[in-house]
């Protein structure tokens, strides 16, 4: 158990070190974020989790044409996936577009 | 080896994105900032999706085909977005964040599935790895409609015996499904299929019974999950920018849930589990004994407000429902006129979602240095001479300070009760989201407007108007 959960560690060692890196990434960048902004900025997260698409296009790109199932699903991905990133970058900058400063 | 440029060029468009989505997240942090934090990120996400389409190869070294689908599919969702963000009125912006949520949660379900199909299963490492991305975005599918349909009122909350039992029983059977499928590795469609059902019925029955007044939290745990599954899709792919992208966000959404459990002095596990309208029949009957309420007519409120020296507002959900943050900025603007100092407090969970006040006053041109946090507002309740509270009723609670039995006992709350004078605008004396009676509303320095919220501000602006 304990070779295998090495073995995979080790394996995956560069991706492991940008998970590990990442997370402390986030929480510093979120530690300070006043309140005002938690709306925004949970949207504006939302929209980069859409990065998600780029597995949808890879599936759908790597699919067989042949293959129905797989391009109707793959399809729906994207859709689903563009959604996420436009909607949720769109809306971050309305609510943002509200928030500048007035004498 | 030769050097494959394309490779290289999308290494770097990798990298830039990864970057961008880091100093975008940073910049979304400062109010100044945040407008062209979100647009770096977006280009940053623009410039990899293109990349991905143009330069990709899979491990066979081949460029990806099916254009037209992949295109069509983007031109579709990025109109529906588009139209759907751009038409959304502001009060809807929570449910709007959930629906965005769900889609990226679905996306991530999906990608699993089909890459599910064309496993050999020689790596039982990305069989887990997808499974994974599953489990967690379609529980982050289901939850988030289910949020979403809360917040929009279609779907109510339900509670019953045993309930978070049952749910960690289907979440069990989810994971052990998943665990079956990684040990015998093999193509299995009905087990499969019976995973994704109960990955969808736990997203249901996890968000079912939690309360409006826990909604941000779970609104903000359900976006760090779908940063978590596309972290997960990252790792299947090997993708850095999906890697960072997705950590970022699931680090980052975790640690904002529990800043905002932390606000509301209960931990995650107690807002999932413990259902927070579930003593109201009790609190309710201990609390309608105690003493009366007395009301307030327009034109004394008026007075009282005008010759007022300082104002702290209070808003809480049921400004948002009212709409009645642009009459509030015009009340707000009328009494600075005349020399009032106003001023908004906002209780860090005081809506439907982290700094939904904010961004509703933001609507109505309120200038963000007006907003107090809930610290500061605290320091100020004692030299306040009226605190007007609009449709806020749990983060004003005196219970949450001193009584020990009441459900949210511990919630730090803002103190109007040290103010002068308190006036409560409300639309009738029902209990509050979490169902809890409240002992404000019967102290001798309390008011009470019922009415529409809007309404109400409406007369309120006029008869100041003509003082």
């Amino acid at each position: 158990m304990i070779d295998y959960l090495f073995n995979f560690l080790y394996e995956n060692r560069e991706m492991v070190f940008i998970i590990i890196l990442s997370i402390f990434l986030g929480i510093e960048i979120i530690a300070h974020v006043p309140t005002v902004l938690h709306t925004p900025l949970m949207s504006g997260a939302n929209a980069i989790h859409g990065v998600v698409i780029i597995g949808a296009i890879i599936v759908m790109g790597s699919t067989q044409p042949d293959n129905y199932f797989a391009l109707l699903l793959g399809f729906f991905a994207v859709i689903l996936g563009t959604l996420n990133v436009v909607g949720g970058f769109v809306v971050t900058d309305r609510m943002l577009e509200m928030f500048r400063k007035r004498k | 080896m030769a050097l494959d440029v394309q490779q290289v060029i999308l290494w770097l468009i990798y990298l830039f994105g990864s970057i961008t989505f880091i100093l975008g997240l940073k910049r979304l942090s400062h109010p100044e900032t945040a407008r062209t934090g979100n647009l770096m990120a977006a280009v940053g996400m623009s410039v990899a999706i293109l990349g991905t389409i143009f330069l990709y190869k899979d491990t066979n070294g081949e460029k990806l085909h099916n254009h037209i689908w992949i295109f069509g599919g983007i031109i579709i969702g990025a109109l529906v977005g588009t139209l759907t963000a751009r038409r959304v009125k502001m009060t809807a912006m929570p449910q709007m964040v959930s629906l965005f949520n769900g889609m990226g949660g679905a996306c991530a379900a999906i990608i699993s599935i089909v890459e599910y199909q064309k496993y050999d299963f020689t790596d039982s490492n990305i069989t887990a790895v997808t499974l994974a991305a599953l489990l967690i975005g379609g529980v982050s599918f289901s939850g988030s409609m289910v949020a979403f349909g809360k917040l929009n009122g279609n779907v109510s909350d339900k509670v019953f015996p045993g309930q978070s039992v049952f749910n960690m029983i289907v979440l069990l059977i989810a994971i052990a499904l998943g665990v079956y499928l990684v040990v015998y590795p093999m193509q299995n469609i009905v087990m499969l299929t019976l995973m994704i059902t109960m990955c969808l019925l736990y997203g249901v029955l996890f968000v079912l019974p939690i309360g409006g007044a826990d909604m941000p939290v779970v609104i903000s745990l359900l976006n760090s999950f779908t940063g978590i599954a596309a972290a997960c899709g990252g790792f299947i792919y090997h993708n850095q920018v999906m890697l960072t992208g997705g950590i970022l966000v699931g680090s980052a959404g975790t640690i904002l849930t529990i800043l905002m459990c932390r606000a509301m002095n209960r931990s995650l596990l107690n807002v999932i589990i413990g259902n927070f309208g579930g003593n109201s029949t009790a609190a309710t009957q201990a609390g309608s004994e105690k003493g009366n309420i007395k009301e307030i007519s327009i034109s004394d409120a008026a007075i009282l407000l005008s010759y007022s020296k300082k104002i702290l507002i209070v808003p809480g959900y049921g400004l948002a429902v009212a709409q009645a943050q642009h009459i509030i900025h015009e009340l707000e603007m009328l009494l600075e006129e005349r020399g009032v100092e106003v001023k908004y407090a906002i209780h860090p969970v005081a809506g439907r979602m982290p700094g939904h006040m904010n961004v509703l006053l933001a609507e109505a041109d309120v200038s963000y240095d007006r907003l107090l946090e809930m610290e500061d507002a605290n320091a100020e309740f004692g030299t306040t001479d009226a605190v007007i509270v609009i449709g806020a009723n749990d983060v004003v609670n005196p219970a949450a300070k001193n009584d020990k039995s009441s459900p949210i006992y511990g919630m730090p709350i803002l103190e109007v009760e040290n103010a002068q004078n308190v006036i409560v605008m409300k639309r009738s004396m029902n209990a509050g989201y979490a169902g809890i009676e409240n002992q404000l509303f019967y102290e001798p320095k309390t008011r009470m407007l019922f009415g529409d919220a809007k309404a109400s501000l409406q007369k309120l602006v006029s008869e100041v108007k003509a003082n």
